[in-house]
């Protein structure tokens, strides 16, 4: 346990000293991209990792939120207002897609939630008057709270860092909670919930609205970052890259979004400038990943250091063999 | 008054008529018996009662209280908890944080995302006195997936008396389980006071016979015989369709 917290404040400590010590801005701005997409990784989470239900159109939300900011900026109010306002229409959006989406679960989910990711992109490929269409919106300026411009490199760096430290501590917690236990419950146990008193279905509204919180958050970081967004941000592509993020670092995990945003967003831009087929080596990543860690990278590396350092790696490989013998039941 | 009123109770499955017709009336802190052939619509009934299942026509009634279109999740506010035929518990978790869920079910702080819940002395302590009950106290922390078919037995019953119903039903509590580890569900099921009515599904007539007071022979969704011990075991037509010749 020892070794867990010096691990993480070690992590932290790298974290906050990173403009220090990495080389040149791209990279601090790399570093940048990886926050805010870890935190759009942690909302999705939420609901693959924790409530069982894998949504397909969160890029959809995402660009809700993002569209939002730039169409206010655009009708010349300040970045506060327009921050505020895309928070509160990207959670009546979270809200009308939960309140559709979660007639269904499983597979029905899945597909519910690919139709409105896609419904959502094809109203920014065409509603021009609003989005631009292909041209897309523009943003002048990025904001400078507290006389902090965030037009510089390092102060955007840290501004990311906050909210993204904000974002997991508000996971850690969640997680903890009694309605987190009550989400992981309806993971598990649907049937099971209901008749021990919980209202399934608000446990899973709930969640939903959580998640769609911190993905509209990440994507008002992102919007500023890029100062730019067109519909290709809302395509079914990004949608799998968040995913890809969530299963690649450990679905269910505090950090295994996160690892999965670092590890995503390293190879799309830093690898792929050094290799021109980029998704080829992402996709061999993934399946390496499936097949060498099925949970995950996260909880695959704390398995194989328990098996490496632990008597304990015994104990927890019983476990994983146990459970996977009742999943059948 | 009665603990449980069923009347005229049906429920169809397209063709196939499950439960037709079914009246029952349980006393305040009845041991009550169902026992019928496999396919006699036993838990289909459960699952109206605890509202699983919608019927198609007829009434429940618990403590005078009409609960036929009162949603599942409220039947649990309202007093009844079930145990079920197939284990249905939390495999991830451990046996503690099993009970835990269901202490959790009908406290308002299910809906708390602020607290940490395992900080909740008074949730530990509760728990804890529930698995003492039943004799798993000294394993609370194990996960499930580690423990025997029995032991998730008793967890199932805890995690039912946790939430101090007043109607109790148990779905085949002895199915798969070993003599000793029956004689120890057996005693456990016997400990419970009588301000809970339990009614009770079960197939193993030397251990459910000696619980129950009075039992009610279910076959082809139809209640056939009903009545006291003996009458119903004397009764010819528990010999043909069920206990055999």
């Amino acid at each position: 346990m020892n070794l867990r917290v010096l691990a993480l404040g070690a992590a932290l400590v790298a974290l906050v000293t990173l403009p220090y010590w990495m080389a040149g801005i791209y990279y601090i701005n790399v570093s940048s991209q990886i926050l805010f997409y870890a935190i759009f990784a942690l909302g999705l989470n939420v609901l693959v990792g924790y409530a069982g239900l894998v949504s397909l159109g969160h890029a959809g939300l995402f660009g809700v939120s993002a569209y939002a900011t730039g169409y206010m900026l655009q009708l010349g109010f300040g970045h506060p207002t327009a921050i505020l306002v895309a928070l509160v229409i990207s959670m009546i959006a979270m809200a009308i897609f939960a309140a559709l989406s979660l007639r269904s679960t499983g597979i029905g989910f899945i597909m519910i939630t690919l139709a409105l990711g896609e419904i959502l992109w094809g109203l920014a490929y065409r509603w021009i008057s609003l989005t631009g269409g292909d041209n897309g919106l523009s943003l002048k300026s990025r904001p400078a709270p507290f006389g902090f411009s965030l037009a510089d490199a390092n102060t955007f760096y840290y501004a990311s860092l906050i909210i993204f430290l904000l974002s997991l501590a508000a996971m850690t917690v969640f997680v903890r909670s009694p309605l987190g236990a009550a989400l992981k419950g309806t993971r598990d146990q649907p049937r099971r919930m209901n008749a021990l008193g919980y209202h399934v279905w608000a446990i899973r509204f709930f969640a939903c609205l959580f998640s769609g919180l911190l993905t509209s958050v990440s994507a008002i970081l992102f919007v500023y970052y890029t100062q730019f967004i067109s519909p290709q941000t809302l395509a079914l592509t990004s949608s799998a890259e968040v995913l890809l993020m969530v299963i690649s670092g450990g679905a269910g995990t505090l950090l295994g979004p996160v690892v999965g945003a670092g590890l995503v967003v390293v190879v799309k831009t830093v690898v792929s400038g050094f290799i021109e087929r980029w998704n080829f080596l992402l996709g061999a990543i993934f399946v390496a990943i499936v097949i060498l860690m099925p949970e995950g990278l996260v909880p695959g590396s704390v398995r194989l250091w328990r098996r490496v350092w632990g008597k304990r790696g015994r104990d927890a490989g019983a476990g994983v063999v146990a459970s996977g013998a009742e999943a059948k039941s | 008054m009665s603990a449980l009123t069923i009347s005229g109770l049906s429920k169809a499955f397209g063709g196939l008529r499950v439960t037709r017709k079914v009246d029952l009336n349980v006393a305040p802190g009845e041991r009550r018996l169902i026992i019928g052939p496999n396919g006699a619509g036993k838990t289909t009934l459960f699952n109206l009662i605890t509202g699983e299942l919608t019927p198609d026509s007829g009434s429940i009634q618990l403590f005078g209280q009409d609960i036929t279109n009162v949603p599942s999740r409220r039947r649990a506010h309202l007093g009844m908890a079930r145990t079920y035929q197939i284990i249905t518990l939390f495999a991830r978790d451990t046996i503690i944080h099993n009970v835990t869920l269901a202490l959790l079910g009908l406290s308002p702080s299910r809906w708390n995302p602020l607290i940490d819940l395992k900080r909740q002395g008074h949730f530990v302590e509760r728990a804890q006195a529930a698995l003492e009950k039943v004799g798993l106290a000294h394993i609370a922390d194990r996960p499930l997936a580690q423990t025997s078919y029995g032991e998730r037995r008793r967890v199932e019953i805890a995690m039912a008396l946790t939430q101090n119903p007043k109607v109790l039903l148990l779905d085949e509590p002895f199915a798969g389980l070993s003599i000793d580890e029956r004689r120890d569900v057996k005693n456990l099921l016997l400990a419970i006071p009588r301000d809970v009515t339990i009614v009770m599904i079960e197939h193993n007539m030397d251990v459910a016979l000696e619980f129950a007071e009075r039992i009610t022979l279910l076959h082809f969704g139809e209640v056939i015989v009903e009545g006291n011990r003996t009458e119903v075991v004397a009764d010819p037509r528990t010999r043909e369709v069920y206990l055999g010749h």
